[in-house]
């Protein structure tokens, strides 16, 4: 899982083909940092499938805004670099997220 | 193959944590099940002024990183899984994850509240887009920006005052004719010339054109009149954080143990109606739901599962 921000979001995201995977969190969310781990073993399930990324929104207040992403934890998969789907809050667990990609495999 | 442990503690918010170093201290092989983030409710704010010894710096989460440091220390183990099913039959009670199985001697239930929801319509369309129950994780997404808050009691304008540390305006949404929150903390919020309060409403729906909340539409319960709040265009958002209450988080114990309305009732040792399984903290009936509380709580039903577990009771 590759860390992201607002310099290097167009690239890696926006301008990537493919399935990219979004994790939107930051330091004082705990629930993003719980989440963590749980999304990162999902990176290595689905390494050769989907791109996964996160992007610490304390950093990129204005690009998350703009993403549509104004509550954490929000988990947004892209294909080609529009924004297909997404779980957040209550509803970001580690077997929702799995479903999400599965769906959109 | 199950795991066998003396306690298993479900939940690891600070009634489970406290649980836990009472019963890792008195030597039990002890298991904290936590299914999302360690600390609970205590977590989500800032602000626990009112717990004994938490004085200036401390915040929920430094808080609460020292009870899970304590509980380590003390050999407790902890796992991140979600109960999802349980039975308290035998004398080795049954505790069944989404990854895994336990058994233990004693259970104590810890498993707290969640926030209650508004129930107005496109709450749960504009939650993450606007529409938030955790400042600690949201506030920051509205510097600058203007932020509703529903709730007028000691959560709500707690929040509200650390959220104003971001925001550039706050409007008290209150149900009722006045704040109910601490006198203290009410001065606090009407000295700060940031705050703005509407009285005896509540909101009847949230909207957004663009997919993020630009409209809130509330309703004053005496006259009847509905009110409409629009983002301003320059901003294209705002925020609505709600701070209304709790509902337990008690339903995969319906059926197994007694329960009313949702919370546990126990007995002053925290005891359940089945031997062996005691309930603490916010999940179980009791006049104040505390961070003080639940740890008391905590600490009150490790030392009789410790009994219990000798088969003193
Ligand atoms: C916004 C806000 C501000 C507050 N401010 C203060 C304050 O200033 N001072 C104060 O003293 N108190 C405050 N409180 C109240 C305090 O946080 C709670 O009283 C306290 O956290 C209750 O502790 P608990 O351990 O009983 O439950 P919780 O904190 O709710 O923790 C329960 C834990 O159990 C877990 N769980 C539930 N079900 C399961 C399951 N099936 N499997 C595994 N895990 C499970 C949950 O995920 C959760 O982490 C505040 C609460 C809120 C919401």
């Amino acid at each position: 899982m590759i860390a992201v921000n607002k310099e290097t979001f167009q690239a890696e995201v926006k301008d990537t083909g493919g399935l990219v995977l979004v994790d939107f969190w930051s330091e004082s969310c705990e629930s993003c940092k719980a989440l963590m781990p749980d999304v990162e073993a999902l990176a290595e399930k689905y390494a050769t499938q989907v791109k996964f990324a996160k992007l610490d929104v304390a950093k990129a207040r204005r690009l998350a805004i703009g993403e549509k992403v104004l509550g954490l934890p929000t988990i947004v998969l892209y294909k080609d670099g529009e924004k297909i789907d997404e779980v957040n809050k209550d509803d970001a667990t580690a077997g929702n997220i799995e479903a999400m990609i599965q769906k959109n495999l | 193959m199950e795991k066998t442990y003396d306690v298993v503690i479900i939940g690891a918010g600070p009634a489970g944590l406290a649980a836990g170093i009472y019963s890792g201290r008195s030597l039990l092989k002890t298991l904290i099940i936590e299914r999302s983030k360690t600390g609970g409710q205590a977590v989500v704010t800032n602000e626990i002024d009112n717990y004994p010894g938490a004085e200036g710096e401390e915040t929920g989460p430094t808080l609460i990183a020292k009870m899970v440091k304590q509980a380590e220390h003390f050999g407790v183990e902890r796992v991140a899984d979600e109960v999802v099913d349980v039975d308290f039959e035998g004398d080795l009670k049954k505790v069944t994850c989404n990854k895994g199985e336990y058994q233990a001697k004693a259970v104590i239930i810890a498993s707290g509240a969640f926030p209650r929801l508004m129930g107005c319509r496109g709450e749960a369309e504009f939650t993450a887009k606007g529409v938030s129950y955790c400042a600690t994780c949201d506030a920051a997404f509205f510097e600058e920006l203007e932020v509703y808050v529903v709730g007028g009691g000691d959560s709500a304008i707690q929040e509200a005052l650390f959220i104003a540390r971001f925001a550039r305006k706050i409007t008290i949404i209150q149900n009722l004719p006045e704040l109910t929150a601490a006198k203290s903390m009410q001065k606090k919020a009407f000295d700060n010339p940031k705050f703005s309060f509407v009285y005896n409403s509540v909101v009847e729906e949230v909207k957004g054109e663009s997919g993020l909340l630009d409209t809130i539409i509330i309703k004053n319960e005496q006259t009847g009149e509905l009110t409409e709040f629009n983002a301003d265009p320059e901003d294209g958002t705002f925020g609505l954080f709600v701070f209304i209450g709790l509902v337990p988080r008690t339903d995969v114990f319906e059926g197994k143990i007694a329960m009313d309305r949702g919370y546990i009732p126990t007995d002053e040792n925290m005891r359940t109606n089945v031997p062996g399984v005691y309930a603490v903290g916010d999940c179980r009936i009791k006049p104040l739901r505390q961070v003080v509380t639940a740890a008391a709580d905590g600490a009150i039903a490790a030392v009789h599962a410790e009994k219990y577990i000798e088969g003193g009771e």
